[in-house]
């Protein structure tokens, strides 16, 4: 069992690298490792409890129709993913971009960190991953 | 040393693409062993019939690997692959990050 590392700073909804990056995280645990995600910038919002699924007025349909994916759920499907696997998914916030962007309101188990955070997290790691904006 | 590249980007969404493709190739010409992961649009320069010699040289002298859930997104099939490039499932990026390999995403 190893631990690894990642470094995200995508917000939500706006690449294909969130997804990547969390099908590594889910990969990841598993496969029995201990993941350490650290969120910059935009990234926080990866795991804001506010986010709602919506109709779409265009096509006249629903929310349960559109059944829009949020990113706080598939936070929240790690987290249950590391119980279930008796791993440990550290879900690390940067704390000056959470008061940027008042996201304060966050998903069960992620807390509240800064950079320093990511560099003894990733000292501490066999692997180290960040992905940045473009 | 073990290094892990991993590419996101065509070579047509981006001109420092290749200067990835060089990165892989030149750590494996100093002897290290050299993974190069596409994921995203990067699986789009691994089609058969894709005007883009570079790849196919970088296959020649690093491990090259398709993630397997980025070509079954674009619709491109395993025997599409051009020689030296195998399909992978994303497993393989954990195997590598779990084992200690320098990883740089691009």
């Amino acid at each position: 069992m190893a631990s690894i590392t990642i470094g995200l700073m995508d917000p939500p909804y706006e690449s294909a690298n969130t997804p990547t990056a969390f099908r590594i995280i889910d990969a990841a645990i598993r496969a029995g490792h201990h993941v350490n995600v650290f969120l910059y910038e935009g990234a926080v919002g990866l795991g804001f409890s506010g986010q709602k699924p919506h109709a779409n007025p265009v096509k006249g349909t629903t929310a349960e129709e559109e059944d829009h994916p949020n990113p706080k759920d598939w936070v929240s499907g790690l987290f249950a993913l590391a119980r279930e696997r008796g791993t440990r998914l550290d879900w690390v916030n940067c704390g000056l971009c959470v008061d940027e962007r008042g996201l304060e309101a966050q998903v069960e188990g992620a807390r509240r960190g800064s950079p320093a955070d990511l560099w003894k997290m990733a000292e501490a790691s066999e692997g180290f991953l960040f992905i940045s904006t473009r | 040393m073990q290094y892990l590249l991993i590419e996101s980007q065509s070579t047509w969404d981006s001109g420092s693409v290749a200067y990835f493709y060089g990165l892989a190739a030149d750590l494996a010409a100093g002897g290290n062993e050299v993974t190069l992961y596409l994921v995203q649009n990067g699986v789009m320069t691994a089609r058969s019939g894709a005007q883009d010699g570079r790849l196919a040289s970088v296959a020649r002298t690093v491990r090259v690997l398709a993630d397997d859930f980025s070509l079954r997104e674009r619709a491109i099939g395993p025997e599409a692959l051009i020689a030296g490039v195998a399909c992978s499932p994303i497993d393989a990026v954990v195997a590598l990050l779990a084992g200690g390999a320098k990883t740089l995403w691009h």
